[in-house]
């Protein structure tokens, strides 16, 4: 294993600080989320407390979207829970690699979001239980705040997109990308083009989320044999 | 307002037992070779996805606007060795301008 038992200080304060960039991108984002749920009605105290118990970009803005589309509470649940169905293989891969019993280790997987993930991927389908948990921490923080900040000043929505910081996260998924596959081989480079084709395909016709968690089954060129 | 209220906390709920399951059910066991070889290619599927769908992805369509400019931008960036802060800098910036002049 890669933590010795009563260590890995180290490996929460590297973790936070790998992802003090991503809290920044996580802040930018939850000031849009809190102007768009105030924009739709929902007051001050639901779309903070919404972001303190469910901390999950994806889920909440699906959530908005289809309440704010007149939509019902049933399609808005489980728009979000779609959204959110790539978190199980990812459980998954993270689940040797932390601690504790069942308790315990289903609470230390509530740090899994998609920066924390993959920064903590340290190949061969290992992962840094520490630095995971670290890099959630700043995300966490910045999730609350933002939100707050987006409730209370909800006059700015433009300009988070007239600055262009809707970007922010799918460029930092490309680098984090960029890292993935200089690491990972032909074969990273083959599980991502086939899970670019399938989410370009799929993005026309499936609900949001599907997409995505669709294009988890490249990762199956895994059990072909070694090249 | 009651149905909001609805949704937050069901879809609370289903986050953190999605978020546990996999936690849960594998637990600390070691993952078979041929397991960890499908995870091992989990995150380059995922994080490709998680890019064609944030730059391209607009309400069910895939459309080619500003944001694909910005993060067209980034991974030249990237290409040319640049600082990951910078490269998303630029997304950013480029998108703004593109936006603001296009």
């Amino acid at each position: 294993m890669r933590n010795e038992a009563g260590r890995g200080g180290g490996g929460y304060l590297a973790g936070a600080r790998a992802g003090l960039p991503f809290a920044l991108a996580a802040g930018v984002v939850a000031i849009s989320f809190g102007v768009l749920a105030r924009s739709l009605g929902w007051g001050v105290l639901a779309p903070i407390v919404f972001s303190v118990i469910t901390f999950s970009a994806s889920a909440q803005f699906a959530v908005a979207a289809v309440l704010g589309a007149g939509g019902g509470v049933f399609a808005a649940i489980a728009a979000a829970v779609l959204l959110n169905a790539r978190f199980l293989p990812m459980g998954a891969a993270v689940a040797p690699f932390l601690k504790g019993g069942p308790l315990r280790r289903a609470l230390e997987g509530q740090a899994i979001v998609d920066a924390s993930w993959a920064l903590a991927n340290r190949g061969g389908g290992r992962f840094d239980r520490e630095f995971m948990i670290g890099a959630t921490v700043p995300q966490f923080a910045a999730w609350i705040v933002g939100t707050v900040v987006g409730v209370l000043a909800n006059d700015v929505v433009g300009d988070v997109e007239r600055l262009g910081l809707d970007v922010i996260f799918p460029a930092f998924f490309l680098a984090l990308l960029v890292v993935e596959l200089k690491s990972g081989g032909r074969r990273a480079i083959a599980a991502a083009a086939i899970a670019v084709a399938l989410a370009a395909a799929l993005v026309p016709f499936a609900p949001p989320g599907v997409p995505v968690l669709a294009a988890c089954v490249a990762a199956l060129l895994g059990l072909r044999g070694r090249s | 307002m009651s149905a909001l209220w609805v949704a937050i906390v069901a879809v609370t709920l289903a986050s953190a037992a999605i978020k546990a399951a996999g936690p849960i059910l594998v637990g600390g066991r070691e993952l078979p070779p041929q397991v960890n070889a499908v995870i091992a290619l989990l995150a380059p599927a995922l994080l490709a996805a998680l890019v064609v769908t944030e730059t391209f992805g607009d309400d069910g369509h895939l459309v080619l606007d500003e944001r694909a400019l910005g993060v067209g931008a980034a991974a030249v960036a990237l290409a040319l060795r640049a600082p990951v802060l910078l490269a998303v800098a630029l997304a950013a910036l480029v998108t703004a301008l593109v936006r603001l002049f296009g």
